[in-house]
């Protein structure tokens, strides 16, 4: 399938004998200057890079509190070494947090620490050279932002800021990576991640609401546009086109119709997913959120609802009221943003929408946490809400449900490889060894509990699945959208005719 | 006052000023960079109360580390643990009267040397044994052990193995504190490599990796409220930038 090896599935959890270099690849493919000129970056690596890089990491570490403790704090205490997805799925060393994280420190160390001016070998500070360069490029790449590590250091050491401060700098110096560059112009002009205009999207929509009408008989609708409607939902594009997002997006179309609530999708923001996020610009993520703002009011809405994905829901819950608020323009009585199964929960607590979970009965479902959404953000008013919610709706949904092993699921799920602007063709290598710890739980569930079906929340998580899943000998369709479960069990009435 | 005597004197005077003022510098740093974005570990407090026990779960007890790695948490809280009472009981050479709580301790406090040093040698012995560790390791890492463990032993010796002239040493001290530069150090070898060691921790502390005492107060994944819906959260270099909006 590829020209690498699928890892195999340890019988034991096994610390890997470190493998120095082994994924020094080269990184992802580097971004032309149509895709860095217009987010404003220099278009290629510039002259004196060098310099410019080691200011850009001054002038962060100013801005970003995270930065500068993080920097300053690390004990090596080795205790992240092992926590990482796509260590233990490579071995190599520059893949453990702390080894990712002193690419960067080490430059830090050298540029603005005493010891490290004085006394570089002694305190591993390096010059920023070609070598660094390259390093930063490839392993920086090599991290999903996933936040694990920062729930097993103890300071809370996240290295997710320090590989968006280090995307940042490279950025600023003219290297960025192509896909995420790319992306994000499209988002910032057409409005979605697949440069989708206008047009397109409406017919899409129309040819859903076909499928909709086959499916239940029912005249559902996939509103785009429409003035004055209660909720805007604003959800990954790639839930307009991909496998199996589109049934999830089918889904929320379901649960609104049941719940006889009018909503409306935006062409304008058409787009809940913010890569911005993923090369750490602030800047740019704020223009993105600042897209679904003016959605929110041109159209008159008084709710803000997201579907699944992970990232958004973590740029929407904890970020969009710094990057685009305050929302005093929405109706107060309901938190902004929702999330889809924050909405459907509601709807179900309150015996608004009702399920027949024997339609689901040919399936034995677990789930999988999004790193975002479990490590990043919450559902409903109780920490935790964001691993209880979405259980509950798949246990009301359907009458099989098992979990992976504890050590896998909520605050410490495993990535599924993609995160992190990573789901590229050009890292598939990466995304497929960074799977490794998650494809054994979900084995090892199959192979107990019988499971049949992964259910998730994320676009990026379900795309990924859908691509890696076969590398280990399961099924690309077991990887389902939670709306998809919901969808099917919604009890929806009588058909029209 | 000895010539031995000055030279202390001026080092620890020094290795003061540097602590303090170091120290002063960062923690004033810390404070001022603003945290843009809330990005507090989930699942967070959602109350200012829940994020102090938060914080001082992780102070006192290494809940993270705990989770993480038994062995570096078993290590890594004994020492810490027997280092903060053996600094409570040296609090003996530096009040007079010696207060009620300081004298109450005193015997833990000799026994917790025990403890502390076990610690450091079992990170130590980590450091170099377990290959992922001595990957991330520089030489300061185990320069930093072996000082510490250096202040533990020599420091364990003169209460356990050969007693100094306490008395002598304590005068001394208060001297320094009081600015009353008559009393002089009492010139044991132990002794004096005991002080020479700590004056150098005291002088290197705001330059090094100890800097993770005061940085774990200020580690915005472990001490924001998670209330981003509830309360919009702007950092003064951000807010300019709304002035740009469209609308
Ligand atoms: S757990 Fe934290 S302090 Fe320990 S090595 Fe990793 S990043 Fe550094
Ligand atoms: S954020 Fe996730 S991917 Fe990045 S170093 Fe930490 S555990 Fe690995």
């Amino acid at each position: 399938m590829a020209d690498f090896e699928t890892p195999s599935f340890r019988e034991y959890p096994t610390i890997p004998v470190l493998q120095e270099g082994i994924m020094n690849n080269g990184g992802p493919f580097v971004a032309k200057p149509a895709h860095n000129e217009p987010l404003g970056y220099p278009g290629e690596l510039v002259d004196g890079w060098e310099d410019k890089a080691v200011a850009k990491l001054g002038d962060l570490a100013s801005r970003y509190r995270s930065l500068q403790v993080f920097l300053d704090s690390c004990v090596k205490c080795g205790a992240c070494t092992d926590k990482c997805h796509y260590f233990q799925g490579t071995h190599d060393p520059k893949n453990m947090p702390v080894g990712r994280q002193d690419l960067l420190r080490k430059v830090y160390r050298r540029y603005y620490t005493f010891a490290g001016k004085y006394f570089p070998k002694l305190v591993g500070a390096v010059d920023m050279t070609k070598e660094v360069l390259d390093d930063w490029y490839t392993y920086y790449h090599q991290c999903s932002q996933c936040r694990r590590c920062s729930v097993f250091c103890p300071y809370g050491i996240d290295t997710a800021e320090i590989s968006m401060a280090a995307r940042e700098i490279m950025d600023h110096v003219g290297l960025g990576s192509k896909y995420n560059n790319e992306i994000i112009v499209k988002a910032q002009t057409v409005g979605n991640n697949l440069g989708l205009p206008e047009p397109a999207l409406v017919d899409t929509l129309e040819g859903l609401e076909e499928d909709l009408l086959d499916d239940t008989g029912l005249e559902i609708k996939v509103p785009v546009d429409v003035h004055g409607a209660d909720v805007l939902l604003v959800t990954p594009s790639a839930d307009f086109f991909a496998e199996p997002h589109i049934d999830g997006l089918m889904g929320y179309a379901k649960v609104f119709h049941a719940a006889g609530i009018s909503w409306t999708l935006s062409s304008y923001a058409s787009e809940a997913a913010n890569f911005s996020m993923f090369i750490g610009s602030y800047e740019n993520m704020k223009k993105q959120a600042e897209r679904i703002r003016k959605a929110a009011l041109d159209l008159g809405v008084k709710r803000l609802v997201v579907g699944e994905c992970g990232h958004a829901w973590r740029v929407a819950y904890s970020f969009w009221n710094t990057l685009a608020g305050p929302f005093d323009f929405l109706d107060p009585n309901y938190p902004v943003p929702q999330h889809i199964v924050e909405f459907t929960h509601q709807l179900h607590t309150a015996g608004a929408i009702k399920f027949d979970k024997e339609a689901n009965d040919d399936k034995v479902l677990t789930f999988h946490d999004s790193c975002n959404v479990s490590r990043a953000s919450r559902m409903g008013d109780k920490p935790g809400g964001q691993y209880r919610l979405p259980r509950d709706l798949l246990r009301a949904s359907a009458n099989k449900f098992v979990d992976m092993p504890r050590d896998t699921i909520f605050e410490s799920t495993f990535c599924c490889g993609g995160g992190g602007g990573l789901l590229t063709d050009d890292l598939m290598e990466v995304r497929v060894k960074g799977a490794l710890p998650r494809m054994e739980a979900l084995n090892h569930v199959i192979q107990e509990n019988g499971v049949t079906h992964m259910a998730a929340i994320c676009a990026i998580c379900k795309t990924q699945f859908a691509k890696v899943l076969p590398y280990y000998g399961m099924g690309m369709d077991q990887i389902i959208s939670l709306h998809q479960v919901v969808g099917d069990a919604l009890v929806l009435g009588a058909p029209n005719e | 006052m000895s010539f031995l005597s000055i030279l202390y004197a001026i080092l620890f005077y020094a290795a003061t000023i540097l602590l303090v003022a170091g120290l002063g510098r960062k923690i004033a740093q810390y404070a001022r960079t603003p945290a843009p974005l809330k990005i507090p570990t989930m699942p967070a407090p959602t109350t200012q109360t829940g994020v102090v026990l938060r914080v001082a779960t992780e102070v006192v007890f290494f809940r993270q580390l705990f989770k993480s790695n038994k062995w570096i948490w078993l290590f890594g809280w004994m020492f810490h643990m027997g280092l903060f009472l053996v600094l409570a009981r040296h609090l003996r050479y530096f009040t007079e009267p010696v207060w009620a709580w300081v004298v109450l301790i005193q015997p833990f406090g000799k026994y917790a040397a025990f403890a502390m040093v076990a610690g450091l040698a079992g990170l130590w012995g980590r450091r170099i044994l377990v290959e992922r560790i001595r990957y991330i390791s520089a030489p300061s890492d185990h320069l930093m052990l072996a000082l510490l463990l250096g202040i533990g032993l020599s420091g364990m010796s003169m209460t356990f193995v050969s007693h100094v002239d306490i008395v002598g040493l304590k005068a001394f001290l208060l001297g320094l504190m009081r600015f009353d530069w008559s009393h002089s150090l009492p010139s044991d070898a132990l002794l004096l490599i005991h002080l020479l060691l700590v004056a150098i921790l005291m002088i290197i502390f705001p330059i090094s990796k100890l800097l993770h005492a005061p940085g774990v107060f200020f580690s915005p994944t472990l001490n924001q409220v998670d209330n981003a819906r509830e309360k919009r959260h702007l950092a003064p270099w951000a807010a300019g930038l709304d002035a740009d909006r469209a609308e």
